[in-house]
């Protein structure tokens, strides 16, 4: 393996050893044979905040970040900059696809039961890279300076102000003193490529601590003999691939064909401090937490219930006291964990409708079944619940 | 061959002369809406998107004053606008239009396809949609009966009649017709860059189903090592 180190590589491998590291992480790395399509999505998430960045340096490159100037110059980069179209559509779709690949990822996380030991770090990295997508998310819907994003960052503002105590001083801090102007849009412009670049930070964490205790599978049993566990290239770098270019697909069809689908039109208006718009929502991917913060009747308890179920997840790994990772061997699990599905894209869709009602009712029910699954059912249920048997090896089940 | 040429020749001014319903609805706006609203984000040169000439276009910005800073006395000084330059409001000032329209101002056109629930369709339904009040309504000042809102009014006067334009392309300009053109126009305005938008996401859809096609091959090709050992 070592060469000599009059050898251009050598010399290299001596003092900086990127070679040997990569062949060794991203060629040779021992990967279980069994991961399904399931586990493409962190790479889909990788490859939509690539193209989030660099999308991003050729907007932030056209962007002014003043409240006159913040509106014309998306308009400019949309209709006269050189492609700015596509860089624009690049980017707005980007979020839509990042946050879809993490909800997936997440769903696959909990449902093979991947935050388990020895991979707590994983998911907490996971998590922090999670809350720093959703700063980096809500910090650049503020830029285009439309009405939605004015409205959206009054309602996170006024949120933030009913926490006691910190709230009011970190709500003034953010804005700079002069309520929701100039100087508050330029710190929020500063704020989002800030979290930005610090995902790229967190993902070497998460990546790291993910090739120390290796992927999970399908099976949740660990890989043991050679004969578990196949090369990542040329093995997962095909599989990705091929998922990678549905993905990209998926991506398209929404940036080129329906790039209005997942937006709101209200957005394309200049911010109005003096017109509030009828009801003021979020983008898809906050909605969940959103129906969360209105689901409760008095401000200080949705925002402790809408940022709980968030926190909640911080305390997954040592929730569920169950020895068996995988769902697919718990059949009471999985079907509790759908209902978990279920209540997250229900309270997204009660997020985006005005709380009376049935939406009300729906998000009630919803918000009580996400903590009963976390707080009850996952520390309690395996009490009771009786497993399927495990198989000794993760080729177990196909045997 | 040369008369292929030649017949192609004088086939020429006449596909340049047939005009295309958002070349028409611009000449709406330009005859009718622009007396009170704005197209803030569009500039002129933008206009060729629609397809006019640039003579044409360039003869309608030097119709347009903008202002140029202030000369050496400091009073204010205009130019006439060039390509480059916004088509911008009729008015000098947002407090000029408030005044010219009850306190309310215009809404501007560049996104108004998008932001108006509905879009173009709604924005034509209406324009069509004025009717004579009926007996016993009452409207305040400013106010126009407007079957399209659920309210029964709006603060536009209205806008177009039977006749108000002469098409260039010959097209009978009917209330009807002008409203469905000024759809057109305002939904090009809000979308401009619609068709290379698809053109492009053909192309990009087709290189991906080709690399995907590749990529199925190869990865069935290395994953049937591991399928066949595992036997």
């Amino acid at each position: 393996m070592s060469k000599p180190e009059t050898s251009p590589t050598g010399w290299l491998e001596a003092r900086l050893p990127i070679v040997s590291a990569f062949r060794r992480e991203y060629v040779d790395f021992a990967m279980p044979r069994n991961l399904n399509y399931l586990w493409n999505f962190g790479a889909f998430a990788t490859i939509a905040l690539a193209l989030l960045i660099v999308s991003g340096i050729f907007l932030a490159l056209n962007y002014t970040p003043s409240v006159a100037e913040a509106f014309n110059s998306i308009e400019t980069i949309d209709r006269h900059v050189s492609s700015g179209w596509l860089v624009r559509a690049i980017h707005m779709g980007g979020v839509s696809m990042l946050f879809a690949a993490l909800y997936v990822h997440m769903a696959r996380s909990l449902y093979y039961g991947s935050y388990k030991t020895p991979r707590e770090l994983l998911w907490l990295t996971g998590l922090g890279l999670f809350i720093l997508v959703m700063i980096a998310a809500f910090a650049g819907y503020i830029l285009p300076w439309g009405q939605m994003s004015y409205w959206g960052a009054t309602v996170v503002i006024n949120a933030m102000n009913a926490v006691p105590v910190i709230g009011p001083a970190l709500a003034s801090w953010l804005l700079g003193g002069e309520g929701l102007g100039s100087v508050a849009l330029h710190r929020f412009y500063v704020l989002h490529f800030v979290t930005a670049f610090s995902i790229i930070g967190v993902i070497v964490l998460h990546v790291a601590a993910l090739h120390v205790v290796g992927s999970n599978n399908p099976t949740g049993v660990e890989p043991e003999t050679s004969d578990d566990v196949v090369p990542f290239h040329p093995y997962y770098t095909t599989k990705d691939g091929l998922g990678l270019c549905l993905f990209l697909m998926v991506y398209a069809v929404l940036i080129f064909f329906a790039p209005d689908l997942l937006t709101l039109a209200n957005n394309y208006a200049m911010a109005n401090p003096l017109v509030t718009p009828g009801d003021i929502t979020p983008e898809w991917y906050f909605a969940p937490f959103y129906g969360i913060l209105r689901a409760v009747p008095f401000k200080l308890g949705g925002l402790l219930l809408s940022a709980g179920s968030v926190a909640v997840l911080f305390a997954v790994p040592w929730l569920d006291r169950s020895p068996v990772k995988s769902a697919r061997f718990r059949p009471v699990l999985r079907w509790a964990l759908l209902g978990l599905f279920i209540a997250f894209i229900a309270l997204g869709v009660a997020g985006m409708h005005k709380p009376t009602g049935l939406w009300l009712g729906i998000s009630r029910l919803s918000v009580a079944y996400y903590y009963a699954y976390f707080l009850l059912l996952l520390p309690f249920l395996p009490r009771f619940e009786k497993t399927r048997p495990v198989p000794a090896s993760l080729r177990g089940e196909n045997r | 061959m040369k008369r292929v040429l030649l017949i192609g020749l004088m086939a020429l001014p006449l596909t340049a002369q047939a005009s295309t319903p958002e070349q028409r609805g611009f000449q709406v706006y330009r005859q009718v809406c622009a007396t009170c609203h704005s197209l803030d984000h569009v500039t002129f040169a933008d206009l060729s998107g629609i397809g006019l000439a640039v003579a044409d276009i360039k003869a309608y910005a030097a119709s347009h004053q903008v202002p140029d800073g202030v000369d050496d006395d400091g009073d204010p000084k205009t130019r006439p606008a060039r390509l480059s330059d916004s088509i911008g409001s009729p008015y000098p000032s947002e407090a000029m239009a408030r005044l010219a329209n009850h306190g309310d101002t215009p809404p501007d056109f560049s996104r108004l396809a998008m932001t108006e629930e509905g879009g173009a369709g709604r924005i034509e339904t209406i324009l069509r949609s004025y009717e004579p009040k009926p007996a016993g309504v009452v409207l305040s000042a400013g106010s126009y009966y407007n079957t399209a809102f659920a309210q029964k009014h709006i603060g536009m006067p209205p806008p177009l009649h039977d006749g108000q334009v002469t098409y260039a392309d010959g097209t009978k300009a009917t209330l009807p017709q002008m409203a469905q053109d000024v759809g057109a126009f305002l939904d090009w305005v809000a979308h401009p860059h619609r068709s290379a938008r698809s053109h492009t996401g053909l192309a990009v859809l087709g290189y991906l189903a080709g690399l995907t096609v590749l990529l199925a091959l190869l990865k069935h090709r290395v994953w049937k090592r591991v399928k066949e050992n595992r036997q």
